[in-house]
């Protein structure tokens, strides 16, 4: 079984902070990590290959140091990595983003074979957007499986695949085919630590690097700003509320009295809640 | 390839975002369009706070206001239908067939995109669930349109385009989003972000149906079967008038307690900030903020809750936000519209005991006299 998973590598947004005049992104120092939902989908990954063998390449699209987090990636016990990495990429929104990626994995399958199974994590910490998964399913026409928390049976011969899949209010039971498309939610799984043989393999693996044109991408209109339909027109800090918070003061009160005292503000700015409350007690 | 018969995105000239003449070939598509999201027999809440959204946008534009529901036939799907007008909408797409019982990428997107090329909107909002999320990332990549994710704002330019404001870098930051030159201009949008809109009494409009040209054999996906959550309650949170939530300054897992004993005592639910959910503390969806739930209740009060901008903006649309916090320098505290500088653990159950008071039959006659 052939495995592609998709991972990005993203500035550790818990770290970020946002310059205070100027509103931009401070990204001196911020360390760069794995996006931490890939992790979940790279683990998967690795664990129907350990359970039904065959190779996981990691791709990623970035800036050339972006190899870091393959490296990483390759330590985890991944077998190859693809570095799609190009200034023609710059600016990529989802769909151009979907439209690079789907063109390497298609160049990965004519290279190292084709995929069975195509995974992403859930969404980015940095966009957030849940929307290249997708769109690599619809570029390359395969069952596009999102929100996964559990993969069920898998039969290479019949080309079948159980997955359970979150959606409202409960889970969906799927059966589908491959190849497929599946982006895995957040803590199905535990992420291993990867042994000593793959960190020494990893730090001495060579990773594969293509610009636009080594992954077959003929036409760079389709790439980065140009090729992506939407347009950030502006960027800003959300807007401070003019007061801060009433303050309830607590000096040289019982608990008791502060309590009451902070009742009696939230009643006195909802009244109608006081009424709704002691509704739905019953009282 | 799926997408190969479409026009690849490209700009209509020059570098993608000057506003170029829009494409002849978008110079007809109008009208707002809301995805009505129907799932096993009921239309997600999300629906409705975007139609309220949706008839602001169309009455800014000059334009008509459509529901799109797409559902097996049967009551369901038409009281959905009926639905959809009565929070504002002037006509309903309607696309009925057995194989829409049950959500599936397929077929939900075939069907939207063909009423998409068929009817041509030029916005087209959809919740950001897991359904709507799913299939909007699909429809926009086989119409090769932009699409914008998890809206907090949206509005109408004064030329006319839809300007979709969504936070970004872990919500530090907003940005606004245009989708120019290609059409329709998407937008998902959370629920709870967008205030539910008045429900009316206009249970009639245009309806105009759509015959799905697709058969079961043709789908490959297939449902085996759907297992409801059982905690519902876990769902009501986005929903609940009043919530009580917890956060890191509560120090112990055993001291959640406290935020569940205030909660039960005022008919709350009960939630809380992200790490509690990294250390297991909390189940995932009691997460209130960006990755977790939006919630908009009348009344919020977090205990031990710094106010970080990623819990914030899942907090700001509450009526009523309380915080009880022991740093008084602590982000909160900016946002809340009370405050309380004190001790959580020591001050929850006062508070508890004082509610329960207050809100006791006896002093509620006190109240009425
Ligand atoms: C991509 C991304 C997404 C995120 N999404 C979310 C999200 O959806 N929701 C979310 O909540 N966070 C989210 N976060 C995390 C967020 O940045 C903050 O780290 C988090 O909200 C902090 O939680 P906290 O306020 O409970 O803890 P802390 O920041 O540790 O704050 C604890 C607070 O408790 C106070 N305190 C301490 N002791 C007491 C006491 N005894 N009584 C009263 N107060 C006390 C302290 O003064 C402090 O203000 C996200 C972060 C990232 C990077």
């Amino acid at each position: 079984m052939h495995i592609v998973i998709c991972i990005k590598q993203v500035p550790d947004s818990a770290q970020i902070r946002v310059h205070p005049v100027t509103n931009t992104i401070m990204r001196q120092g911020v360390p760069t990590i794995i996006n931490p939902y890939d992790l979940f989908a790279l683990e998967e990954a690795l664990r129907l290959r350990d359970a039904y063998g065959g190779e996981v390449t990691v791709l990623s699209m970035g800036p050339p140091m972006a190899e870091d987090s393959l490296r990483k990636a390759l330590g985890y016990g991944a077998d190859r990595a693809v570095l799609l990495t190009d200034r023609y990429f710059a600016g990529s929104d989802t769909l151009a983003t979907s439209f690079a990626l789907s063109q390497a994995i298609a160049k990965v399958g004519e290279t190292f074979g084709p995929p069975d199974i195509v995974f992403t994590g859930k969404q980015t910490i940095d966009g957030d957007t849940a929307q290249v998964g997708p769109g690599i399913a619809k570029r390359l026409d395969l069952q596009q499986l999102t929100y996964v928390a559990k993969i069920g049976s898998i039969d290479l011969g019949a080309r079948e695949i159980e997955v359970e899949r979150r959606c409202e209010g409960g889970t969906q039971m799927l059966k589908s085919r491959l190849p497929c498309l599946i982006t895995v939610l957040e803590g199905t799984n535990e992420i291993r630590r990867g042994s000593f043989e793959d960190a020494l393999c990893a730090a001495r693996s060579q990773i594969v690097k293509w610009t636009a044109v080594a992954a077959g991408i003929e036409d760079l209109t389709r790439c980065g700003l140009r090729g992506s339909p939407t347009v950030v027109k502006r960027v800003f800090a959300p807007t401070a509320r003019a007061e801060k918070a009433e303050q309830i003061e607590t000096a040289e009160k019982t608990l008791r009295d502060a309590a009451d005292e902070l009742i009696a503000a939230i009643f006195t700015r909802q009244p109608p809640l006081e009424h709704e409350l002691a509704f739905n007690n019953g009282a | 390839m799926s997408t190969a018969n479409r026009e690849p995105a490209r700009p209509a000239a020059g570098r993608a975002g000057i506003k170029k003449e829009l494409p002849d070939r978008f110079k007809d598509y109008r009208h707002v369009w809301v995805f009505i999201e129907l799932e096993r027999g009921q239309v997600h809440p999300v629906s409705f706070e975007l139609l309220g959204e949706g008839r602001k946008l169309a009455d800014k534009l000059g334009v008509q206001l459509a529901g799109v529901v797409l559902g097996p036939p049967g009551e369901a799907t038409w009281y959905a239908v009926a639905e959809a007008f009565a929070y504002g909408a002037d006509l309903v797409y309607i696309a009925e067939a057995p194989l829409l019982a049950d959500y599936r990428n397929e077929p939900f997107t075939k069907v939207m995109t063909d009423l998409v090329d068929t009817h041509k909107p030029e916005i087209l909002l959809l919740g950001a669930t897991t359904l709507g999320r799913d299939l909007a990332g699909s429809v926009a990549t086989t119409l090769q349109t932009g699409l914008t994710a998890d809206c907090t704002e949206l509005d109408v330019d004064t030329d006319g385009s839809l300007a979709a404001t969504r936070p970004t870098f872990g919500g530090s930051l907003l940005c606004t989003i245009y989708t120019l030159n290609y059409r329709p201009q998407m937008a998902t949008v959370r629920a709870r972000v967008m205030p539910m809109p008045q429900r009316t009494d206009k249970p009639v409009g245009r309806i105009i149906q759509h015959k799905v040209s697709l058969a079961e054999d043709e789908i490959v996906t297939k449902v085996l079967g759907f297992l409801p959550d059982s905690q519902s309650a876990k769902a009501n949170l986005a929903y609940a008038d009043v919530v009580v939530a917890g956060g890191l300054g509560l120090g112990a897992a055993e001291n959640l307690q406290l935020v569940k004993n205030l909660a039960r005592a005022i008919g709350a639910e009960h939630g809380c900030s992200r790490p509690l959910v990294q250390k297991g503390w909390m189940p995932a969806d009691r997460q209130i903020g960006q990755t977790g739930k939006t919630i908009r209740p009348k009344l919020y009060i977090a205990a031990g809750i710094s106010g970080a901008i990623q819990h914030r903006v899942g907090v700001e649309g509450a009526d009523l936000i309380v915080a009880i916090n022991t740093d008084p320098t602590a982000p909160i505290f900016d946002f809340a519209h009370l405050g309380i500088v004190t001790d959580a653990i020591r001050f929850l159950p006062a508070l508890t005991e004082a509610f329960t008071r207050r809100l006791s039959p006896h002093s509620r006659d006190k109240l009425a006299s």
